[in-house]
């Protein structure tokens, strides 16, 4: 073993309890920021969920419209307008809206209605795990996901429920279909959509556009723009995209996440500052032995560094045993926390980084070192 | 002829600034010969720990030269020093200054570290410089598991392994019993014995008188008088070490 590494190790474990402080530190910041950031990744994977599952080559939406869950209206004349247009295939309406769902106890709970054409190429409800989409054509049938059984005081297939009092059954279940507003996604065909939400029949929010295989979708962009009024034409990245930025930075709830994010950031590093300065102040004479018998500066700024480190490696290996835990037991909720390999690594960078941060007073001390103070001290 | 392995001239130190400046060292001359032991002592205050600071390379003089085996402090910066240190010279302590959390062996390997040694000879050596000093089974105790005797003799150990031309010794009895104390200046003045050393030992324990070649009595900053020592044996001093036989058994 390295004797820098050995120095470092035991400079850093003598004292177990400013060990452990050490440790608490980072994991507690850590897991924040796991927690906060796992947030993100889950709200940005909830808030294009919808676009994401919906095959379509462009989407025709009403001009202005900031993002999916966005209540504007089409009418059914912009879909014939759209038809028209030599190159597209189909254009496949959908339907999307709020409304209120009476719970068991007599009460309503909003749920966000998504009206589809389950006979067409568009989007229909994913991961089914109980019942068939095919029954959602059938009289009152609705698809619900699992995670919002408890909120909706419905134990699965089969169960009866009214929706802004009218009858609705459930025909299938779905898993992991969340929204990140937390509101349930309810899907039903594109007619009863419109008779939960409240809109005439000839309305509806959006068009999934199928460009045929020989046309260009720019071309057939350019037309449905010069053709069809107040609307706008967005391939499905464009709308994920706007989505996004809209939900994450234009409501301040990614700032949120970030601004959490960055305080458990600078939580650990202080804390982990604090500790490892306060383990240099205890060292010092050690310290200065070493550069009064000719150490360099690097070597003992090695032994710092390996200090951090190690701490870095071991208080990370804990958050993230922790941060697996919380993902585990996240999973199944409304709110899940999101953890991908990409994260990972960029939190053990930021451990790191962070630990390198703290150790910066703790060098300034030790660079500073007088090595006389061995013929005082 | 002897050699010198450091060379001080007309050293002045001011330490401090502003009105609390006192100026420790007011113009010494002073050369430390291989093969001998010299005992530097003076009442506190008189300016002997700011000498060995300055002889060891710690601290650059205000006024003055200070060349260790040819090599010039003059302008030196902090790095330079250190490697002056690291290279020629080895420290012995009053109170150790071991690594308490390192066993005997890996405090005397330090000093070979530190210069860069690769492990499996360092280790080598660091075995070999304890054995001289009578240590073999303590290698692995940790300086709590020592007595303060034995705690010294890692810190000499420490101050030899890296072959230093200059061992400068800051009170080593001071915090140890007679017997100890003897034990310890026996061993420094083995050291000394060696031609191609110097051993510089700064004191106020008349009891390691006899130990000395020469002795340099300081107060306020300067040197007051020298003498020579009982032990006093005069030794041409190779220009060159030998490889072989240059340490000698402590036991």
């Amino acid at each position: 073993m390295s004797l820098i590494f050995k120095l470092a190790s035991r400079n850093l474990f003598q004292d177990r309890l400013r060990f452990i402080a050490t440790l608490v530190g980072i994991v507690f910041s850590i897991v924040l920021v796991t927690i906060q950031l796992g947030l993100f990744l889950s709200f940005d994977r909830m808030v294009t969920t919808m676009i994401d599952h919906a095959p379509a080559d462009l989407w025709i939406v009403p001009f202005g419209t900031k993002c999916f869950e966005d209540p504007s209206m089409l009418d059914e004349h912009a879909r014939q307008q759209a038809l028209s247009i030599p190159g597209i295939a189909e254009a496949v309406p959908l339907m999307i809206g709020f409304t209120q769902w009476a719970v068991p106890d007599g009460g309503t709970t909003p749920v966000f209605i998504v009206g589809l054409d389950p006979s067409a190429a568009g989007l229909h409800p994913w991961n089914i795990i109980a019942g068939d989409l095919a029954d959602l054509s059938a009289s009152d049938a609705i698809a619900i996901d699992r995670a919002y059984f408890a909120r909706l005081g419905v134990t699965g297939v089969g169960d009866t429920v009214e929706i802004r009092a009218r009858k609705a059954k459930v025909v299938a279940v779905t898993d992991g279909i969340r929204s990140f507003t937390t509101t349930p996604y309810v899907f039903t065909t594109l007619a009863r959509a419109q008779s939960y939400i409240g809109t005439p029949t000839n309305r509806f929010s959006y068009l999934l556009v199928h460009v045929a295989a020989d046309a260009n979708i720019d071309d057939i962009r350019k037309q449905l723009l010069a053709r069809l009024a107040k609307v706008e034409v967005l391939t499905p990245a464009e709308f994920s995209s706007r989505s996004r930025t809209f939900w994450l930075f234009g409501t301040g709830a990614g700032a949120a996440l970030f601004a959490g994010a960055l305080l458990g950031a600078i939580v650990g590093t202080v804390i982990v500052a604090q500790t490892l300065y306060s383990s240099t102040k205890d060292h010092l004479n050690e310290f200065a032995t070493l550069r009064a018998i000719g150490s360099s500066n690097i070597y003992i700024l090695k032994v710092i560094i390996w200090q951090a480190l190690l701490s870095a490696v071991i208080g990370f290996s804990l958050a993230a045993g922790i941060g697996v835990i919380i993902v585990e037991m996240t999973a199944g909720t409304a709110l899940p926390i999101v953890m991908t390999p990409q994260l990972t690594m960029g939190l053990f960078l930021l451990t790191v980084l962070m630990s390198f941060a703290s150790a910066t007073a703790a060098i300034v001390q030790v660079m500073r070192i007088d090595p006389v103070r061995v013929f005082t001290q | 002829m002897t050699r010198s392995v450091i060379e001080a001239a007309d050293i002045v130190k001011f330490l401090g600034k502003g009105a609390g400046q006192v100026q420790a060292l007011k113009g010494v001359t002073l050369s430390l010969a291989c093969g001998q032991l010299t005992l530097l002592m003076g009442p506190s205050g008189s300016g002997k720990t700011t000498l060995l600071s300055v002889l060891g390379c710690m601290l650059t003089p205000t006024k003055g030269t200070v060349n260790v085996l040819g090599h010039s402090t003059v302008g030196a910066g902090a790095e330079d020093l250190a490697k002056l240190r690291r290279d020629h010279i080895g420290f012995v302590f009053q109170t150790y200054h071991l690594f308490p959390t390192l066993s005997a062996m890996d405090n005397v390997r330090l000093a070979l570290d530190v210069r860069g040694e690769p492990a499996e000879r360092a280790i080598a050596k660091a075995k070999e410089v304890l054995s001289t000093v009578g240590l073999s089974h303590k290698m692995n105790a940790f300086p709590h598991e020592l007595s303060g005797g034995e705690q010294q003799r890692v810190a000499i150990a420490r101050a030899i392994v890296g072959d230093a031309s200059a061992i400068l010794a800051d009170e080593p009895t001071g915090a140890l019993d007679s017997e100890n104390g003897h034990a310890i200046m026996t061993i420094l003045a083995q050291i000394a014995k060696d031609p191609s050393r110097a051993v510089l030992v700064v004191t106020h324990d008349p009891r390691i008188l006899p130990f000395a070649d020469r002795i340099i009595h300081m107060e306020d900053g300067r040197i007051q008088s020298e003498e020579r020592g009982a032990a006093h044996l005069e030794q041409d001093c190779q220009s060159s070490r030998s490889n072989d036989g240059k340490q000698v058994s402590f036991r």
